[in-house]
C-alpha cells in the first residue's frame, strides 16, 4: 500500500494519507495502524488529511472508527489539515466526527498533544 | 439522452474501488478546467464518489458518464449499473438506511443533498441509473 505512510514523531504516530487512497487502502491502513499503536504503546495518533480533496461517508466512517479503535487501545486521535470545503461538505452530510480531536496543522496538533501529555518519544509512563 | 443538449466528455468504468478513486479525480479535473471553485468541486465530487461506489460495490460494476451541459456553469454525470437494483428508492434515499452492516447509510441521500439536481431510476433485477448535475461556477 502506497496510499498512506505511518511515521513516529515524538512518540506520536503520524499518518499521512495521499489523495488517491481507495476504500481497501484505508481499511488496510486501519489494521496496520491499530497494530502499530498496540505494539509501540503510542498514546497519540495524528491523521493528516490535507491531501484529501474530498471525504465522503465511507472515509468519514473509517476515520471515526479509527478514532474509536485507537481510544480502546488508549490512544487519542487528532485529524489535521482538513480543507474548509471538506469540513463544509462533511457537516452537510451530517458527519460531525464528534470523537475526533481536530487541529488545523500538525504543529497545532503536536502542541495540543504535548499539553495533554500524549507525546514523549519514550514509552508510556516514562 | 441523459441530459438534453449534453455532450459526453468522459466515460469511466466502475469495477473496483480503484476505479471509484479514478472517477473522483477525473470529475475533479473536468470541473477545475471549467473554473469550478473548491467548495463546488468538493461538494459534487463527494456526491460522485457516493454514487460511483454504489455502482462499483453494490451494483456489481457499472460506468460513469460525464457530460458538458448547454449551460456552461453546470456539469452532468450519469452513473449506470446492471446490478440488483434498489427495491425501495425512497427508503434508500433516507438518511440512515443501508442494506450493509456497519454502514451509516448516508451515501445516496448525501449525494442527493450535495448535487444541484438528482434523479434515480432503479429496476429490481436490472440495475440503477443515477443522474446528477452540479454547479461549477455561478458566473
Amino acid at each position: 500500500m502506497n496510499a498512506a505512510a505511518i511515521y513516529a514523531v515524538e512518540g506520536v504516530l503520524l499518518v499521512s494519507i495521499t489523495s488517491d487512497i481507495t476504500d481497501s487502502d484505508i481499511i488496510e491502513l486501519q489494521e496496520l495502524l491499530s497494530n502499530r499503536i498496540a505494539r509501540s504503546e503510542t498514546r497519540g495518533v495524528v491523521v493528516d488529511i490535507s491531501a484529501l480533496e474530498i471525504v465522503d461517508t465511507f472515509v468519514g466512517r473509517v476515520l471515526a472508527q479509527l478514532t474509536a479503535i485507537a481510544r480502546l487501545l488508549d490512544a487519542e486521535t487528532y485529524v489535521v489539515g482538513m480543507r474548509p470545503a471538506v469540513a463544509m461538505t462533511l457537516v452537510e452530510l451530517g458527519m460531525y466526527l464528534p470523537d475526533n480531536h481536530t487541529a488545523l496543522t500538525l504543529d497545532h496538533a503536536l502542541e495540543k498533544m504535548r499539553k495533554a501529555g500524549l507525546t514523549s518519544g519514550f514509552s508510556r509512563g516514562a | 439522452m441523459a441530459f438534453p443538449g449534453a455532450r459526453k466528455v468522459a466515460t469511466i468504468d466502475l469495477r473496483t474501488d480503484r476505479d471509484v478513486a479514478r472517477a473522483r479525480s477525473r470529475v475533479s479535473e473536468i470541473m477545475k478546467a471549467k473554473g469550478s471553485r473548491d467548495l463546488m468541486t468538493t461538494r459534487f465530487v463527494t456526491a460522485v464518489s457516493e454514487i460511483a461506489r454504489n455502482a462499483a460495490i453494490h451494483g456489481s460494476g457499472g460506468r460513469l458518464l460525464v457530460y458538458d451541459l448547454p449551460d456552461p456553469r453546470l456539469i452532468g454525470v450519469e452513473c449506470v449499473d446492471e446490478g440488483q437494483g434498489i427495491p425501495d428508492v425512497e427508503m434508500a434515499l433516507a438518511d440512515g438506511f443501508s442494506t450493509r452492516r456497519n454502514s451509516l447509510g448516508r451515501g445516496l441521500g448525501g449525494a442527493k443533498r450535495l448535487a444541484k439536481t438528482f434523479t434515480i431510476e432503479s429496476t429490481p433485477g436490472k440495475g440503477t441509473v443515477v443522474r446528477m448535475t452540479g454547479i461549477c461556477t455561478s458566473r
